[in-house]
């Protein structure tokens, strides 16, 4: 009697009964917030500062969609989540979205009972290596020793490469991305691997940053996107059509500057529907009608948020190359919004 | 040859002699040195006695030298050619030497405090926001003031703050830390109070006999039901009340602040189950045994690491759809388990120690079986193993740095978040930071022993007749 | 009494009934645990199996004695041999481990209860900063330490000229090539060292027969050393080696030592080994200590008024008894190092924990059964140790009267 301690409050409060199918809609709306599912720590796509307030691209993501359906792009809240526990945590309904870069492949779409709800950044798998090794071509590094993070499918990707090329490799995996570029840094491995848009994000962490070249090959496709559970239409199409918008917006030149302006000044017919001045957009999505324009407001569109957080004035300098839109010479490609 | 009687005797002490200060190798400074030092090297008697004369020779010379240098080596750095401070927060330029392009001399190596004293805040807390860490620290506080209370002898009152310290703090602890507001509805907790009530008063009137005389023996285990319905829904009204304070999520923890909340949460919760597995350990019924040995066998044959795997990964398996755990609270209930598991063995050592004779003299009473464990054989055995359970509890501290594999920002996860920090990115970031960090968990843990070894002279003076 | 109060006052009927209650609230709890869980793998699309074990692992994984053993190919080795490699790397480190932690944990004993006080201070020192601080934290201290300490991939330093070196990616040694022959000195081995066991039992029968003794221990060394060098002269050398070749002209790639001469230790197994033993030694000092205090002056001052020396008396009678007092915590610390071992995941050495509950987890997704695999290696070695101990306490057990 005397012993009901803190572990039986703490289940008697934090038991929060969810429902896990359909209807992620009706629960967030009743919670007031989303949870959303990010990463551990990745500068420019989601990285807590010290006071515990999350930037970065994935991190955008979420809070698009939480100025979609709340109005408040602070509305959410961030579950720090390893690559082991990604996808448990979505499926068991600990999380409504996961926004982690997490790469879209066909085994996690039918396997793990999740949906991809969209591409935000279009990656893929290069090389780091240090400049002194005189290496300029994947293909010199026969025999060398690879340090990586475990539990990605980095490691299998980097093992397919060196098997087709014929070459032989040694490979040394770590649990955290921070331990893996400090062995990299101590000269354990001659080549340190992971997503090209992981690499500029860990290269501000070598001692000597502009002593190390990242490789011109990129060994494999890599699509990050939003993920969220299977069975739930509703969410999904808020989700992706979230990423439409900012992408849409970016192509039609709406930022968060001038988005205001078109609210009461001409517009075209596809910035007005855009916005929700015409058409019942917003409601079949069942959200309110200026959904779009909470999301551009707030958040930015696709191209104001890349600039902020992985653009090449931010130390990870990745140039819009294949993100840039289609009409740019990218592949970003957004249904249109009628 | 006859020897006259004057000269019979050589020599006839008229006073007694003057005292002589004692040889050289047992006074003084060189006495001292001998003893300590030296006479460990001399004994030269016998083939073995020599090589290990020689022997301890060459180990005194190598640890002198060696450990001079290392410890020399680890003082520069820590405090001789430290920086200490970064007055024009130019961040990690002022611990850059000039081949870096900052203003130290070349091939210089010395701690960067200004880092570990920016990073100090979230070494502590973790994310904690800065507005409400005052609840944290009043939490410390009532804490420490709390356990000072019970451990220092002189004070009255010290089991009822003992007691208090372990049903109400938890509780405080909680809506301080987490901000109360759970969401029970007021209508569902004074419904259970009062069904509780009811049971109670109806198990009190069946003991006066109102109810009939079979209903009179079974009144006590109905008047405990009814306080367990009690008590429960007290603490979830409890835990409910809207203080006013903003909530925080268990994910902006962190820090010394997990570090100490697994760890005491852990000994604290697995207390009642590990007395309750000693017990059935050595109890007469085999299933009870059986079960027993089973469980306390699976939880400590196996690592904590996979503990805390199994508690993060599989643990919302288990759990009904819909039931959602907490983070903090997966790894708290793997922490739990596993560490009832050795608080089992240490209370049934003490549970071993007791004299049967005490058992036959609580039988000869007519205690029943829980009469006796309550007031004859636990206090004696839980004062026997109180340096027990501070050892467990200082093992389960240091092990509390495993979760920083299953992304819990503990200080260990904490110091590496805080190393991996691009402003403060320098050669002896990681290694100043790992050194604080590891000053402090030896600073904790060492100071822990010493009470624990202090406890234990203590309970055997006192116990020696 | 009436019959229904007898329920709860008559002892033995309660503890009938309690049981009971035990036993069919347990199958109640195990039932909705596994209905629950049933239900939540369905919804995720996963069943319950094990032939997962049959499909090709597609990872690397670092050369240890594990990737040797079991002749790991990536493209054509399944994940039950990852599941083995995992338990021989495990048992390797824990293996030495044990036998670094002894040796180094009775020197440390020893030393702390020495006259000298450089020694006694230095083992007290030892003793107190390792205990105090977590594994995990002296583990990456001595991986980045020895990390940083070691010269680059294309340096090394030489520990014997041209047949051992080390540097950041392993110590490398020669490598042992069994050729046609060795099985027969193999058998020597082990029959040599049969007869020492047997001499020694012979001698101590003739000592307890005709008291006079025979120096067994040292002729059956002997016989082990010399008689096996004498058949390995005999069979013509069968053991050749093969030597780490160290290469530091040609493309930088190709610098280095060469992969496929000699054998490696990697630089995560020396942390790891060095970290586990260091700090499990720690614990067996204070262990040693409180064991040789635990028996009482009386026995030596007995002994040498019988008139043995020094050596004789640690040996025949103080050993014997501390070891009494020494072995239950002894053991209970080798299970503690190696259930340490499984730290390793932190700093990728591949044991059980890192690869087949970490990375290949990872890929296949079967939580349940693999988690299960992993933790009855666990469990059967607790349960030999601590089924061990049980039967060496009450060997030499002090009976009661």
């Amino acid at each position: 009697m005397k012993k009901l301690s803190l572990i039986v409050a703490g289940v008697a409060a934090l038991t929060a009964a969810s429902a896990v199918q359909a209807g992620t809609l009706e629960d967030v709306r009743a919670k007031g917030f989303i949870q959303c599912g990010v990463s551990q720590g990745l500068p420019g796509f989601s990285n807590p500062d010290d006071s515990g307030n999350w930037t970065g691209l994935d991190v955008d993501m979420c809070r698009a969609v939480a100025a979609a359906v709340f109005g408040d792009a602070s509305a959410v809240k961030y579950s720090p989540l390893s690559a082991k526990q990604r996808f448990t945590a979505l499926s068991s309904g600990e999380i409504d979205i996961l926004s982690r870069n997490t790469t879209w492949t066909m085994t996690r779409d039918t396997q793990l009972g999740l949906n991809f709800a969209g591409v935000n950044y279009y990656d893929g798998q290069g090389m780091m290596v240090p400049t002194a090794l005189g290496v300029s071509a994947a293909t010199e590094l026969d025999g060398a020793n690879i340090c990586t993070n475990t539990g990605t499918t980095t490691e299998l990707n980097i093992t397919d490469f060196f098997r087709a090329n014929g070459m032989s490799f040694n490979l040394v995996a770590f649990e955290k991305a921070d331990e893996v570029v400090a062995a990299y840094d101590a000269g354990r491995c001659d080549v340190y691997t992971t997503d090209r848009s992981g690499l500029a994000a860990q290269r501000g962490k070598l001692t000597n940053p502009d002593a190390h070249v990242v490789l011109p090959e990129i060994i494999s496709k890599e699509p990050l996107g939003p993920v969220v559970r299977q069975g739930d239409d509703v969410w999904f199409n808020i989700v992706r059509w979230s990423l439409n918008a900012m992408i849409n917006a970016e192509e039609m030149g709406i930022t968060s500057d001038n988005v205001n302006k078109l609210t009461f000044n001409e517009k075209t017919p596809a910035e007005a529907r855009f916005i929700g001045t015409e058409g019942t957009f917003g409601k079949e999505l069942g959200l309110a009608d200026d959904w779009a324009y909470q999301i551009i407001s707030q958040v930015g569109n696709y191209g104001e948020s890349y600039e902020a957080h992985v653009g090449p004035n931010t130390p990870l300098k990745l140039d819009r190359g294949v993100n840039a839109l289609w009409s740019q010479g990218g592949i970003l490609y957004a249904a249109p919004i009628r | 040859m006859a020897v006259s009687k004057k000269q019979k005797y050589a020599f006839i002490r008229s006073e007694d002699a003057p005292v002589l200060p004692p040889p050289a190798s047992q006074a003084g400074i060189t006495g001292w040195l001998w003893q300590n030092i030296f006479a460990s090297m001399a004994d030269y008697s016998s083939l073995g006695a020599s090589i290990i004369s020689l022997m301890v020779a060459l180990l005194s010379v190598c640890i002198l030298y060696f450990g001079g240098i290392q410890i020399y080596g680890l003082i520069d750095f820590a405090i001789f050619s430290a920086v200490w401070s970064d007055p024009q927060v130019i961040k990690r330029e002022a611990c850059w030497t000039v081949d870096q392009g900052g203003a130290l001399p070349s091939g210089w190596h010395g701690a960067c405090w200004p880092f570990v004293m920016a990073k100090h805040k979230f070494i502590m807390y973790g994310p904690y926001p800065s507005e409400e860490l005052w609840r944290v620290n009043l939490t410390g506080l009532i804490g420490l003031l709390g356990l000072g209370w019970v451990l220092f002898e002189r004070l009255p009152y010290r089991k009822q703050v003992g007691a208090a310290l372990l049903t109400l703090y938890p509780l405080l602890a909680f809506i301080l830390l987490t901000g109360g507001n759970s969401g029970a509805s007021f209508g569902s907790v004074s419904l259970w109070l009062i069904i509780g009530l009811a049971i109670i008063s109806v198990g009190r009137m069946g003991k006066r006999g109102f109810l009939g005389a079979t209903f009179t023996e079974f009144s006590g285990l109905i008047g405990f039901a009814g306080w367990v319905f009690v008590i429960y829904n007290a603490i979830r009204g409890m835990a409910a009340v809207d203080f006013g304070l903003e909530p925080i999520d268990t994910r902006d923890w962190g820090g010394v602040l997990i570090t100490l909340v697994v760890a005491i949460t852990g000994i604290v919760a697995s207390l009642p189950l590990g007395i309750i597995l000693a017990l059935g350990r050595r109890s007469e019924m085999p299933v009870a045994r059986l079960l027993s040995t089973i469980f306390i066998e699976f939880w400590r044959g196996i690592p904590l690491i996979t503990v805390l795997f199994m508690a993060s990964v599989m643990l919302p398996l288990f759990m009904p759809e819909g039931v959602n755990f907490d983070n903090l609270l997966r790894a708290l209930i793997g922490v739990m388990l596993f560490s009832a598991a050795y608080m089992a063995e240490v209370v049934r050592g003490g549970l071993q120690a007791i004299d049967k004779g005490q058992y036959e003299g609580a039988q000869a009473m007519g205690l029943s079986y829980w009469q006796t464990m309550r007031l004859v054989i636990l206090p004696q055995a839980l004062t026997h193993v109180i340096p027990g359970i501070v050892n467990t509890f200082i093992g389960l501290f240091k092990d509390t740095t495993l979760v920083s594999i299953v992304g819990i920002f503990d200080l260990l996860g904490a110091g590496q978040s805080a190393i991996s920090d691009a402003a403060w990115s320098t050669p002896v970031q990681a290694l100043t930071m790992y050194i604080y960090i590891a000053v402090l968990f030896f600073i904790f843990c060492f100071g822990m022993s010493r009470y624990s070894i202090y406890m234990e002279n203590k309970l055997s003076k006192s116990r020696s007749h | 009494m009436s019959r229904t109060s007898s329920f709860i006052y008559d002892r033995q009927i309660r503890g009938i009934i309690f049981q009971m209650f035990l036993v069919f609230g347990l199958l109640l709890g195990a039932w909705w645990l596994g209905n629950n869980t049933l239900i939540n793998l369905a919804e995720q699309g996963k069943s319950l199996g094990f032939n997962f074990l049959e499909q090709t692992s597609g990872f690397q994984i670092s050369s240890t004695l594990g990737t040797w053993a079991m002749e790991y190919n990536v493209g054509t080795s399944t994940y039950l041999d990852v599941y083995f490699i995992g338990i021989i790397n495990t048992f390797l480190v824990a293996a030495l481990g044990i036998i670094a932690a002894t040796f180094l944990g009775f020197a440390l004993g020893i030393m702390r209860l020495s006259q000298n006080m450089v020694v006694k201070g230095f083992a007290t020192v030892y003793v107190e900063v390792l205990r105090n601080v977590p594994l995990l934290l002296q583990l990456f201290f001595w991986y980045f330490a020895v990390l940083r300490a070691l010269p680059s991939r294309r340096g090394q330093v030489e520990i014997f000229e041209g047949a051992a070196g080390i540097n950041i990616t392993g110590l490398y040694l020669p490598a042992p090539i069994a050729q046609s022959g060795a099985g027969v000195l193999g058998l020597a081995f082990i029959l040599f060292v049969g007869i020492a066991i047997w001499l020694k039992r012979w001698a101590k029968k003739r000592q307890y027969e005709t008291g006079q003794i025979f120096p067994a221990f040292w002729v059956g060394l002997g016989l082990i050393v010399f008689g096996t060098s004498l058949v390995y002269l005999l069979m013509g050398q069968p053991i050749d080696w093969s030597f780490p070749v160290f290469k530091d002209t040609g493309p930088a790639l190709r610098r280095g030592f060469q992969i496929g001469d000699g054998m490696v230790i990697v630089p995560e197994f020396i942390a790891v080994w060095l970290a586990l033993s260091l700090y499990t030694a720690a614990f067996i000092a204070e262990i040693v200590r409180a064991g040789i205090l635990a028996v009482s002056k009386g026995q030596t001052e007995a002994s040498y008024s019988l008139g043995l020396r020094p050596g004789v008396t640690l040996r025949l009678v103080i050993i014997p008894q501390a070891l009494r007092v020494i072995i239950p915590p002894l053991t209970s610390q080798y299970l503690n190092l190696t259930k340490n071992s499984s730290l390793a995941v932190a700093i990728a050495y591949p044991e059980l924990v890192s690869i087949f509950a970490g990375t290949a987890l990872n890929q296949v997704g079967k939580e349940i059964e693999m988690i299960a695999m992993m933790m009855s290696v666990y469990l059967t070695f607790s349960l030999l140790t601590s089924a061990f101990m049980n039967w060496f306490n009450a060997r030499v057990k002090l009976v009661d009267r």
